[in-house]
């Protein structure tokens, strides 16, 4: 597992690089969409995997002892992922009135601001 | 040990708080709306000044929420540039707030009060925070309304600017995400005075240093530095005028304030390499803005572009990583959010007066007001650093620490940059004031209303405060820069336990 995830990231990650710069606003989308998510994949990976740990403490002692999981990273990319929702959210919003205003999904002829 | 304090929640309880009335006031007219808003930022004047007065008598004042110790939980931290910083956002804030409330802001559909809060909100939580997960999350609180801001007009060029704003703030973040993934992976930390202790020891890893470049790209991307400011010329100019004086002022430095707080803290052992980046970088931010403010002629656009040439300024600074070069760096910082927001209100007044910021459009101003002139000249010619205005002191005092290094191509750009900026002000001075009006251009000479002028001449009374009096001000920067130099007194403060100054 330790040694998939990582590939997993970088095949997401170029997969969202490439999406990124295509000129279709909805490739671009996605592509930020994939980038974000190997970035939440990444802390998650790289705090370290383990199984059938958990951070508890057992009824009879009073801290943890042994392997245990880190239960942060699990916050932090909770965290992570309802800010990228969220944005995702209003991205799709924004790209839908962005195409109806312009008639094109070419980001080539998003340059009225340009002048 | 000293003891938690409650002070530094409250610029960020304050908008919050207002968020929540301002949106149940939706009903209430525009005008109850705007005279709460300028009373919150009021409010926040007068904590921020508590604030500043605090630290600057105590040291360095932190807040452990949720009375959980550090590192376990999240570190409110207030060091003096923090403070310094709560308290020019303060300015900015109410300055806007009031400008807003004459300009009228009908295009935000009676959003724009509860919007503005957020945005404070979130740059005063990156200001404060002690915790690098925490900034990420106040980063997204200030971008978010920021996005909302940009797109709410919804004109064509309001959304095309707000795709190219998102897109590439979005990447920006995910990039913050993966730098603190690398570091949380290494360290198992998130607390900024127990990463910089943990790090320490760790000497130039390739895992520290990639970390280190890629909170680079993150912070210089929301910073707009050179090659990652694209979104910044092709977004500011098609907002509001309250809206790009805020984001002009405050959202750039923030993502600078950024750099200068990991870079110094957390980085502390690894300036060398850094400097070898920052240097450059800066240089190169310099030039390639002031170039693209050089060729254009809308008057926001040409001030966007001098944000960028200005931004390198400041890492130019922070690359030296000299007691003097960091000092010069907050004193920059300041002057160019004062003066910067000041001339974007100033473009809107010339706007709301001749009914154009096209300066091919606008003409014949000194004859018709003054007044205007004058304002328009102080922040001008502080941007353009001539003496006695502000930003004559701080040029002077960066290139003085440049001299002292010996770096005589950063010198020197720094020198060829300030002629051009002035080159960009003496063009907006020629075209919008100078010149007679256009024949055949119909200007609608409107009455410049107080509330409009008001937040102006406030600001134009701060630079040339700074003018009148460099050295106390300088005196206040050396002292930031001394707590940034030697982050012994930050992390001891933070983690309450004695550490060995490195």
């Amino acid at each position: 597992m330790e040694n998939l995830l990582p590939i997993a990231i970088g095949i997401l990650f170029a997969c969202g690089c490439y999406l990124c710069m295509r000129r279709n606003i909805v490739r671009v989308l996605l592509g930020i969409m994939l980038f974000s998510q190997a970035a939440n994949l990444l802390i998650f990976a790289g705090a370290g995997l383990s199984t059938g740990t958990p951070p508890i403490i057992p009824g009879d002692a009073t801290t943890l002892t042994g392997a245990y999981a880190d239960p942060l990273p699990q916050a932090l990319v909770l965290t992570a992922i309802v800010i990228g929702f969220a944005v995702l959210a209003f991205a799709i919003a924004l790209v839908l009135r962005a195409w109806h205003k312009t008639g094109s999904d070419d980001l080539d002829t998003f340059h009225k601001s340009d002048t | 040990m000293p003891a938690d304090s409650p002070l530094i929640a409250l610029p960020l309880v304050l908008p919050i708080f207002a968020v929540g009335v301002l949106l149940c006031l939706r009903k209430a007219g525009e005008a109850t709306r705007h005279a709460l808003n300028i009373l919150t930022c009021t409010a926040m004047l007068v904590v921020s000044v508590f604030l500043y007065a605090q630290v600057s008598e105590h040291g360095v004042l932190v807040l452990r929420t949720g009375s959980w110790p550090a590192p376990f939980g999240i570190t409110l931290v207030a060091d003096l540039l923090s403070a310094v910083m709560v308290l020019v956002t303060a300015v900015i804030g109410l300055g806007v707030a009031v400008y807003a409330a004459g300009s009228g802001t009908g295009k935000f559909r009676g959003y724009f009060t509860p919007l503005f809060q957020a945005l404070l909100m979130g740059v005063n939580g990156s200001f404060l925070t002690g915790d690098l997960f925490n900034l990420y999350v106040w980063f997204e609180v200030m971008l978010m309304s920021s996005f909302v801001l940009v797109a709410l007009p919804g004109g064509r060029p309001q959304l095309e600017a707000a795709v190219k704003y998102l897109t590439l703030n979005f990447i920006a973040s995910a990039f913050f995400l993966v730098g603190l993934g690398v570091l949380y992976g290494m360290l198992g930390t998130l607390n900024m005075a127990d990463l910089a202790v943990k790090l320490a020891p760790l000497g130039e890893s390739d895992l520290v240093l990639s970390s280190a470049v890629l909170f680079l790209v993150a912070f210089g991307i929301k910073a707009g530095v050179f090659p990652f400011y694209f979104w910044l010329p092709s977004s500011y100019h098609v907002t509001p005028t309250p809206v790009a004086a805020v984001f002009a002022g405050l959202l750039t430095k923030v993502g600078v304030y950024a750099c200068i707080r990991v870079f110094t803290l957390v980085y502390a052992g690894h300036q060398e390499f850094l400097a070898s980046l920052l240097l450059p970088i800066g240089v190169l931010t310099m030039i390639t803005g002031v170039f693209g403010a050089a060729s254009q002629f809308y008057i926001p656009r040409i001030l966007s572009f001098h944000i960028i040439s200005q931004i390198g300024y400041m890492i130019v600074g922070l690359g030296f990583f000299t007691r003097g070069a960091l000092a010069a760096t907050v004193f920059y910082i300041v002057h160019h959010i004062l003066v910067k927001a000041n001339l974007f209100l100033i473009g809107g007044i010339i706007g709301h007066r001749t009914g154009s910021q096209t300066l091919k459009k606008t003409g014949g101003l000194y004859k018709k007001a003054p007044w205007l002139a004058l304002l328009f000249l102080i922040p001008a010619m502080s941007l353009g650093g001539i003496p006695p205005l502000s930003g004559f002191f701080a040029k002077f005092a960066l290139v003085r620490e440049g001299l002292a290094l010996g770096q005589w191509t950063v010198i020197a750009a720094c020198l060829a940059v300030g002629l051009l900026t002035l080159y960009s002000m003496v063009k907006i001075w020629n075209e919008a004031f100078w010149k007679d009006a256009p024949a055949g251009e119909k200007q609608p000479d409107r009455p410049m209303p107080l509330m409009m002028m008001a937040p102006a001449i406030a600001l134009a009374a701060c630079t040339v405060m700074f003018g009148i009096f460099p050295g106390f001000f300088m005196d206040v920067a050396l002292r930031a820069a001394d707590q940034l130099i030697n982050p012994a007194g930050y992390i001891e403060a933070v983690l309450q336990t004695t550490t060995p100054a490195r």
